[in-house]
């Protein structure tokens, strides 16, 4: 039995303790907004904060999660209102398939709580996502539009 | 196409009935269908509001539902075609969404939509006309409705944004609230579409509607799907392709947790099913099986590259173009120039790996999956289950990426046989990223060697150019070869026509030497043009160099018979700062073509140190004939760049033992975002006709940054991907 919070909620798991977080949060918890893209920690899909930093969950064990703060693509915002970072993809018409927008989101997110004004090295340095609909000119203006916000 | 040939991707999709017929109830049927937003909801495959045509149902809170025979892979298409129909329906843009009927739907509706099927950036320009013949048909009917109702004449009536008035009588009613009298109307057989110049949401770069789900998690994909009671399958086919499963050794997989089956899939495959995906796959991993692999695994990439070696000079080669004598005219030419390309293969790895969900019974089966072929995957479905088409459906999922790799089906066959096995249980079969990158339907390797004759003074006395390579049409078609021959791979170098060679053509001879190998072919986003782009437009800056000649000036003296295509060459030169070379430290090339009817052409700004490359941007022109919206097209060539420039500079597929050798995106990368040029887009649509605008930029990503390439450091590379030169990417 393993013991998670994933966006303020918690939850009392049934769970090999080396089973990667991502399937934890996408089979036992029931949130498919994190994706599974490689398994190997190289596309990024499956970015996830704990305790607000950003962390690929397909390599995570998730006993060394038992215990931290989770926060996932669906608990983001704040209810209804959406982060500033959701905000900025919607305003700059973002995601194409949006399959790894998730991931990406949430890469980004952990950078501005990090560096408020990110440069674009800073933006080169941090966010290293796969993202095969190719939408990284779209990713770094509203990446800058979202700092601006 | 040129020399009359036709292309399947050409074919037109629509017959003239899929307008005008008219509208039927729709009946249910469908147990469980998917909502494309997102949320899955007990409902029909269609809804069943007012239909006031089959391709249009209006709610009575004047919700607009345009039926899609698209699907939305990323490209943003389906934006378009709301905006073609919202022009000449006249309603409030906001209150525009769409849903996708299934294919089962459109067999009872005698194929009413067309083909469902997404490729050749082909869906708008496939439907314009009669997406807004709906529109207006429909925006006719409804206010015939109200003015029935007001019993005034229809030319008294206006109406505008889904609001009818009548201004005298001081009358006014909505879409939706007529729409239920207007369905009851026959559709008008005489429809007239606005002109051009008088639209107002065509041309305009609108947003898509369907963003706020992909941005908060809640956009389903195939792979996110969950049916009560459902398993998860993991799945390993037979690595080296055609081979078969010998003998499996289950023992240590089903005694792992969660595991409830272990299942040999068709005669290539091994599966396991268990409660968790995860379980399923550490059982999969656990499954010894022996494979049965024949001669295919003694292939490797050395192997192919010498049968596409022996193509280049083999007698037994399908004539695509002779004009003229070439060999006479480069024999008297003052100047021969030869050089030999190569272009492996390619796989798509799509963010979302493969998958299908299946539920079988003796009576039905249902499959939920992101397919870019619908009608595909339910010929596939119904083939596995074994039963007719109509007990079976395709429910159409938000697709993770396509790129052409999901017009294929085989996970939809494995998907049903594995809950064939399990009646009455759903089952959700995920590829690993693995299986997705060993079990593609690969770019097709080619290989071509081009001969040129230069004139004294610096003029194309004659242009030879063999291919030598796979065909697609011979994996996923041969019905469709002709007399053998697969006219698809000379795509860009038709003669004419909308993907026709744009130079002067006099003492041409191109044609194509197949050489096919065990390794299945497919549409890999602008499939046949990404390979031909590179081979004529690095040659043509060869040439240009041997005759001494500025590569726009050279390419423009042979631009002699269509403004179109020089006027986008001219605005990548014009706004890349063509006339400027080398001034500032960077270097410049340029590559053109016609792809998917439209006019490309794109301008590569690099800088060279040692081995590290930076391409600092890229400028692209586009003339789509009319360009629906403008941001979407911008944002496709964009991608398009991305597609094309990771594959120049880091990806290939190689062979081993009959094998793919690359896994994941370890061994197969991908471009981030460090690496991203700014891409500075030109859409400057002419008019008169409609090109598509999803692939023209990934074909010429990678002549354009060869040629800068040449111009920097003026060694000419002739194979991809860069990384197997010691470039690396910055």
């Amino acid at each position: 039995m393993i013991e998670l919070t994933v966006n303020g909620k918690s939850y009392k798991i049934e769970v090999e303790p080396d089973t990667p977080l991502l399937w934890v949060i996408r089979e036992q918890v029931g949130l498919t907004g994190t994706k599974y893209g490689c398994g190997i920690g190289r596309c990024g899909v499956c970015t996830v904060h704990i305790d607000g930093k950003p962390i690929h969950a397909c390599g995570l064990p998730v006993s060394e999660a038992a215990g931290a703060r989770i926060t996932t693509i669906e608990g983001l915002s704040r209810g209804d209102v959406l982060h500033k970072v959701q905000r900025a993809w919607i305003d700059n018409d973002v995601p194409q398939c949006g399959y790894c927008q998730a991931g990406m989101i949430m890469a980004v997110a952990a950078l501005l709580d990090r560096k408020p004004k990110p440069t674009d090295a800073d933006i080169d340095a941090a966010i290293t996502n796969i993202c095969r609909c190719g939408t990284f000119q779209q990713v770094r203006e509203a990446i800058h539009m979202a700092a601006k916000a | 196409m040129g020399q009359g040939m036709r292309s399947l991707f050409e074919l037109p999709r629509f017959s003239r009935r899929s307008f005008l017929v008219a509208s039927a109830a729709i009946g249910g049927g469908f147990t469980i269908g998917v909502n494309p937003f997102g949320s899955i909801a007990v409902a029909g495959g269609v809804e069943n509001s007012p239909e006031v045509t089959p391709w249009l149902t209006i709610r009575p809170d004047d919700t607009v539902v345009i039926r899609s025979p698209f699907d939305e892979m990323g490209q943003g298409s389906l934006t378009g075609i709301a905006q073609l129909v919202v022009e000449e329906l006249e309603c409030d843009w906001n209150n525009v969404t769409w849903e996708l009927p299934t294919p089962a739907t459109s067999i009872a509706r005698e194929r009413v939509w067309g083909e469902f099927r997404t490729d050749s950036s082909a869906s708008i320009r496939a439907s314009h006309e009669h997406l807004r013949k709906t529109g207006a048909a429909a925006r006719m009917m409804l206010v015939q409705a109200a003015a029935n109702g007001w019993n005034v004449p229809v030319a008294e009536c206006t109406v505008a944004k889904g609001v009818i008035s009548h201004k005298t009588q001081n009358r006014r009613t909505t879409y939706g609230q007529v729409a239920a009298l207007a369905a009851r109307l026959e559709v008008p057989k005489d429809v007239r579409l606005k002109d051009p110049k008088d639209w107002t949401i065509i041309g305009k770069p609108v947003k898509r509607p369907d963003t706020v789900d992909r941005v908060t998690g809640k956009q389903i994909y195939g792979a996110d799907i969950v049916l009560p009671g459902m398993r998860n399958a993991a799945i390993r086919a037979c690595p080296v392709f055609g081979g078969k499963v010998k003998r499996v050794d289950s023992g240590i997989a089903q005694a792992m947790p969660g595991v409830e089956k272990v299942l040999r899939v068709g005669d290539s495959a091994v599966a396991v099913v268990a409660d968790t995906w995860w379980h399923a796959k550490m059982a999969i991993d656990a499954v010894v099986v022996d494979w049965e692999t024949g001669e295919s695994a003694s292939v490797s990439s050395a192997s192919i590259n010498a049968m596409l070696t022996e193509g280049l000079s083999a007698r037994d080669a399908f004539l695509h173009v002779k004009t003229g004598s070439s060999s006479a005219a480069i024999a008297g030419a003052a100047r021969r120039i030869e050089a030999i390309y190569d272009y492996p293969f390619q796989t798509h790895a799509c963010m979302e790996p493969m998958n299908a969900t299946a539920l079988y019974t003796p009576a039905r089966c249902e499959v939920w999956c992101g397919s870019q072929h619908p009608d595909g995957a339910l010929e596939a479905v119904a083939r596995a289950a074994g039963l007719p088409l109509d007990q079976c459906d395709v429910h159409r999922v938000a697709l993770g990426g396509g790129f052409g790799r999901r017009l294929f089906t085989e996970h939809v066959t494995q998907a049903v046989r594995i809950a064939k096995e399990m009646p009455g249980t759903p089952v959700k079969l995920l590829w690993s990223r693995e299986e997705d990158i060993t079990q593609g339907t690969y770019h097709p390797v080619m290989k071509a060697k081009l001969t040129g004759g230069l004139t004294s003074d610096g003029q194309l006395a004659g242009l030879e150019l063999r291919l030598s390579g796979q065909s697609i049409m011979t994996t996923y078609m041969p019905s469709e070869l002709d007399n053998g021959r697969d006219l698809e791979v000379f795509r860009g170098l038709y003669l004419q026509g909308r993907e026709g060679l744009e130079y002067w053509a006099q003492n041409v001879t191109i044609d194509h030497a197949m050489r096919n190998t065990h390794v299945p072919a497919g549409f890999w986003r602008g499939v046949n043009i990404n390979h031909n782009a590179i081979f004529l437009e690095c040659f043509i800056d060869e040439l240009a160099n041997a005759a001494g000649q500025d590569p726009l000036a050279f390419r423009r003296n042979l631009m002699l018979f269509d403004p179109k295509a020089r006027a986008v060459l001219d605005a990548v030169a014009e706004k890349g700062g063509w006339s400027n070379k080398k001034s500032d430290g960077r270097s410049r090339g340029l590559a053109q073509s016609r792809t998917t009817a439209s006019y490309f052409a794109a301008l590569a700004e690099i800088s060279v140190d040692g081995n590290i490359v930076k391409v600092h941007r890229m400028v692209v022109a586009i003339d789509p004939g009319y360009a629906v919206n403008p941001a979407q097209i911008e944002r496709q060539i964009a991608s398009g760049a991305v597609f094309g420039l990771s594959a120049l500079f880091l990806q290939e597929c190689t062979l081993k033992n009959g094998c793919i050798e690359q896994d994941n995106f370890d061994s197969y990368d991908s471009l981030r975002i460090a690496q991203m040029p700014k891409i500075e887009s030109i859409v400057m649509p002419s008019g008169g006709f409609w090109g598509g605008v999803g692939e023209g930029t990934a074909c010429l990503a990678a002549p354009a940054v060869l040629n800068a390439y040449f111009a920097a450091t003026g060694k000419r590379i002739r194979s991809i991907p860069l990384k197997n030169h010691g470039i690396k990417l910055v």
